[in-house]
């Protein structure tokens, strides 16, 4: 099938529409007019994601070329079924986290707001050139500014605690791109005298086993977003940041980018008839499904909320590479459209963490026992979000657990179907009994007074937002499903 | 007029260094102009010709209409008309943004600092220009006699420093002009193109290996090619902002110029790589030379002389890159000239601005300056984004073409030197801008507002400004890579490198 591609400005505008407003949220006299600029880069960015819907979803890409520094290998980009998917799931949850970082932000009088507004907005930027590349250079330039931009919201709070967390996160996430994908990138290169990302790879019949599976392992490790054991513990390191970071960008943009690049990389640099054939993909999976038992584990022993759902995230990330690893289609689509629901069923829980910590300054789960009464709401929503965690109905993380269910069927790899069932029992282990303990306890057992108190509205609107939103993809996945089909050739 | 670039852009200059001397004498702020416009002209001269060269191919200048070989004649080609470019601009953006630095270092030096600052450019842009190998050496001498007098003019260690540096530089010089004594005694002449004529059928003599690794030596130890550097660090470190952040760009890189020029030119890479078959042992030279150099940046507390010792694994990228004997690898080299030079403008530049406020530029000088001069360490960042390697900065691409070129010679070392020399880099900045982002901690967890923050105290708006310039330079120079290296750096190296 020979795919019909236009060329439009429009891929450049969505990624340099949120660079633009910088200087206007620097200039901004007060922090009002600060904010309202945010929401229209965050509205413009989504608006213009949504306008290339309709013709991506008719099967024609969008193409356009910024400047080409070597044949094959070119700063450009390509909107295609997936890079749609991430890019939709990011930009619209950018407005949310906007209005929840106002909320967030000011009822803890957070330092240098704008600086962080700023940076939000770079990381923004970078996650949708990611989504929009079209080869592996473009893709590794969006990375590399991504993990650059974060470093000042991870760090926020300047004191040595987020020092020594903003220094593993360089070293773990910048450390792996040059150590691992930057050779990797070079190699490939002088083996297949491309990078344009294409639908069965590049690499095919250029290069040994061995070298294969050396770049491959590059890759996979390489993309340290990723959060694969063991280049994972960047991810609870960083949640020193404020709340509304953890929860776009470490939940969602950050780790998303990437999954989404080790997915990339699979389809569009090795292919899946080249892994099929070298039996590679079993590889992948293994090293995804210890990641995903492992953090699981780990985040039933974790006391702090943030950190527990951190380890969560871990865990959830390797669902997605597991899905793709599989090779199989219902496998593939299953990763992709977790992309989506992990997204929307995350980002309410961290919203709720955030919310909890504003309200009432507590972080620890074991400080939390009966505050289903003092902020209901708020953990109504938790709950919505931790069934689309653990992937049940009515939510729409049931829809990419089924995929992938389906997929380890299909590829016939009966370990990992252990894997994913034993995995949903963990995360109902980690996350039913904060909901039960929250709601059900003795008066003895409470530690909060029966008012309802919620956190402010800037905060609790966007988690209920998000809440239902994971409640309406379970009755309307069909963007999301029809472009993971469109993604894998379907 | 356009036909008479190639005299202009060292005729102007070197007149202009005696107006200035005796205009020093007269009114000390006429200096600044004088310089100014005959930078400019240079400059304007430069880019004039890089643009006649792209247009119409290699020039030939004779000085004073007298023919080769009796005469000396200027060659113009793809190569070195993006070097003089290079030199120029740099040489003039620097003067731009130095000169209240200098105003304020030493008021009652104007008029001689001037002279010997446009002296010294004309004694780059000479040996750029210059297709005469006697004339070189001259211009070297020139350039290195100014230098080691505006190095001088720094602190107290400072003439101690350019006292090593000026024994080392001779030395290296001397060999250099050994090293023609000998061509000309074999070959019987002086002019480049000429030696590269005669030459041929005399590459198995020992007198021709011999005339050209000690040519390479001299050079060698004029660019700090280590473990021929170790004059480098003081003498750059403890020379006031303005000679450092002119010195520190241009001069290593000129050197790696006439070494390519060398091997280019006056011998032919066939010579040079396969008859001669040193390159594997150069290239390994430059794996210690990038990693020592990482090495030693490391055990440095003081940001300036860190810089130096990320030049020394600088210079080894180039060397290396050069001597790996295949287009890829020269392309990075000469690509890397450009870049390098652009990157240490601009990171030299902010310490100059940094010591123009703080007075100082060890690591403890360096606390809260995110909050004082958020410009400044914008372009700080900026440059060592490109240090690194990050794209879209330049320093990604140059970076590119080495690893490339290594991969491609099958010289996995200095593949993995470049990639260790980058994540060195990582630490060696992020360390710098932690203390400058993080530090001083306040007593209190930061949260809230009782954070008391420091009042801007940015460098003047001529610092800064050419600073900005030249940050925006590494980004749009990183960007049109592919142009720079399709229209101009393609040209400049011979067909018979693959």
């Amino acid at each position: 099938m020979v795919m019909e591609t236009i060329t439009s400005i429009k891929p450049l505008l969505a990624v340099l529409v949120s660079l633009l407003v910088v200087p206007l949220l620097i200039s901004s006299k007060t922090p009002n007019i600060r904010e309202a600029w945010t929401f229209v880069a965050a509205a413009a960015k989504f608006l213009i994601v949504l306008s290339m819907l309709p013709t991506v979803l008719k099967g024609t890409e969008i193409v356009y070329t910024v400047a080409e520094f070597l044949p094959g290998a070119a700063i450009k980009f390509r909107v295609d079924a997936f890079g749609m998917l991430f890019a939709l799931v990011s930009s619209s949850l950018w407005i949310i986290t906007s209005a929840y970082s106002i909320g967030y932000m000011r009822s803890l009088k957070e330092h240098s707001q704008t600086r962080y507004f700023c940076f939000f907005a770079l990381a923004l930027s970078a996650t949708i050139g990611v989504a929009f590349s079209a080869n592996l250079l473009t893709l590794y330039l969006f990375y590399e500014m991504l993990s650059l931009a974060t470093y000042p919201l991870v760090t926020h709070h300047q004191d040595p605690e987020a020092r020594k967390s903003g220094r593993k996160y360089l070293l773990y996430i910048v450390g792996t791109s040059i150590a691992f994908v930057l050779p990797a990138m070079l190699i490939s290169y002088n083996l297949a005298g491309t990078l344009e990302f294409a639908k069965q790879g590049f690499l095919a019949g250029t290069a040994s086993k061995p070298l294969i599976v050396l770049l491959l392992i590059l890759f996979v490790f390489g993309f340290a977003k990723v959060a694969i054991m063991p280049f994972h513990s960047w991810l609870p390191a960083a949640m020193v940041a404020p709340t509304p970071v953890s929860a776009l960008l470490h939940a969602v943009a950050v780790v998303k980018v990437g999954a989404f690049s080790v997915l990339r990389i699979i389809t569009g640099v090795f292919g899946t008839d080249l892994l099929l054939n070298l039996h590679l993909g079993t590889l992948v999976c293994y090293a995804a499904a210890f990641t995903v038992i492992v953090a699981s584990l780990i985040a039933l022993t974790q006391d702090e909320l943030k950190r527990r759902l951190a380890f969560s995230t871990i865990g959830q990330l390797s669902y997605i590479v597991l899905g793709i690893a599989l090779l199989s289609p219902k496998g593939m689509i299953g990763g992709m459209t977790h992309i989506a629901m992990h997204a929307f069923g995350k980002i309410t829980l961290f919203f709720c963490a955030g919310a909890i910590a504003v309200a009432t300054g507590k972080k620890y789960v074991s400080q939390m026992v009966g505050i289903g009464k003092r902020m209901p709401v708020t953990m109504a929503a938790f709950f919505i979000g931790s069934l689309s965690v653990i992937g049940l109905p009515p939510t729409g993380g049931f829809f990419s657990k089924w995929y992938l269910v389906l997929g380890t069927l299909q590829a016939d790899q009966m370990p990992m179907l252990i894997v994913l069932l034993g995995s949903s029992l963990l995360n109902a282990a980690y996350f039913f009994p904060i909901v039960y303990k929250a709601f059900f306890c003795t008066p003895e057992e409470s530690m909060f007074e029966n008012t309802v108190r919620e956190a402010p509205l800037w905060c609790v609107v966007p988690l209920v937002v998000t809440a239902v939103g994971s409640i309406a993809l379970f009755f309307y996945p069909t963007v999301f499903l029809n472009l993971a089909e469109l993604a894998i050739g379907k | 007029m356009s036909q008479q670039y190639p005299a202009l852009l060292v005729v102007v200059p070197l007149l202009s260094a005696l107006v200035i001397c005796g205009a020093g004498w007269v009114n000390k702020r006429l200096c600044f102009p004088i310089a100014v416009a005959g930078l400019g002209v240079a400059a304007y001269s430069c880019i004039g010709l890089l643009l006649r060269v792209l247009d119409e191919g290699v020039i030939v200048y004779k000085l004073g209409g007298w023919d080769p070989p009796m005469g000396i004649a200027y060659y113009v080609d793809h190569l070195n008309g993006l070097v003089l470019v290079v030199v120029s601009v740099v040489a003039l953006l620097n003067l731009i943004a130095s000169k209240k630095s200098i105003d304020q270092e030493f008021p009652d030096k104007i008029g001689p600092f001037y002279t010997l600052y446009v002296l010294m450019v004309t004694g780059l842009l000479g040996i750029v220009v210059t297709g005469d190998a006697f004339n070189l050496y001259v211009l070297l001498e020139i350039a290195a006699l100014t230098g080691y007098g505006l190095l001088a003019m720094g602190e107290d260690r400072a003439p101690l420093a350019a006292l090593n540096y000026l024994y080392m530089g001779t030395i290296g010089a001397c060999f250099y002009l050994l090293g023609v004594g000998y061509l000309y005694i074999i070959t019987g002449s002086l002019n480049m193109v000429d030696i590269a004529r005669i030459l041929p059928p005399l590459y198995q003599s020992k007198a021709v290996l011999g005339a050209f690794m000690i040519c390479m030596v001299g050079v060698w130890l004029k660019m700090a090619f280590f473990p021929l550097h170790a004059w480098l660090p003081n003498a750059y470190t403890y020379a006031p902002s303005a000679a450092s952040s002119l010195i520190a760009p241009l001069v290593t890189k000129v050197m790696i110029y006439v070494m390519i020029r060398l091997i280019l030119t006056v011998f032919t890479p066939e010579f040079a790589f396969n008859i001669l078959a040193v390159s594997e042992p150069i290239v390994w030279l430059a794996v210690i030379a990038i990693v020592m150099g990482a090495i030693l940046a490391l055990g440095e507390r003081n940001l300036k002389k860190m810089l130096t010792y990320i030049i020394v694994a600088e210079v080894g990228y180039m060397v290396g890159g050069a001597w790996l004997g295949n287009r890829a690898g020269m392309t990075g080299a000469i690509l890397h000239i450009v870049n390098d030079a652009l990157m240490t403008l601009c990171l030299f530049l902010v310490v100059g601005n940094i010591v123009h406020k703080v007075k100082g530029y060890a690591f403890e000088d360096l606390k809260g300056l995110f909050r004082k001069m958020p410009f400044t360490m914008g372009a700080f960042v900026v440059g060592a984004l490109s240090i690194i390697g990050v794209p879209p900065t330049c320093g990604f691409f140059s970076k590119w073409y080495l690893i490339s070129g290594a991969i491609q010679a099958g010289h996995y070392a200095f593949m993995v030197a470049l990639l260790f020399s980058s994540l060195v880099n990582v630490v060696l900045f992020f360390r710098i801008i932690e203390i400058a982002f993080f530090e001083p901690f306040t007593d209190h967890h930061a949260h809230g507002h009782d954070h008391q923050p420091e009042p801007i105290n940015e460098a003047p708006l001529t610092m800064v400004v050419p600073l900005l310039i030249v940050a925006a330079g590494l980004v749009l120079v990183g960007i049109y890579t592919g142009d720079i290296v399709t229209h101009i750096i393609r040209f400049a190296i011979p067909v018979s490198i693959v």
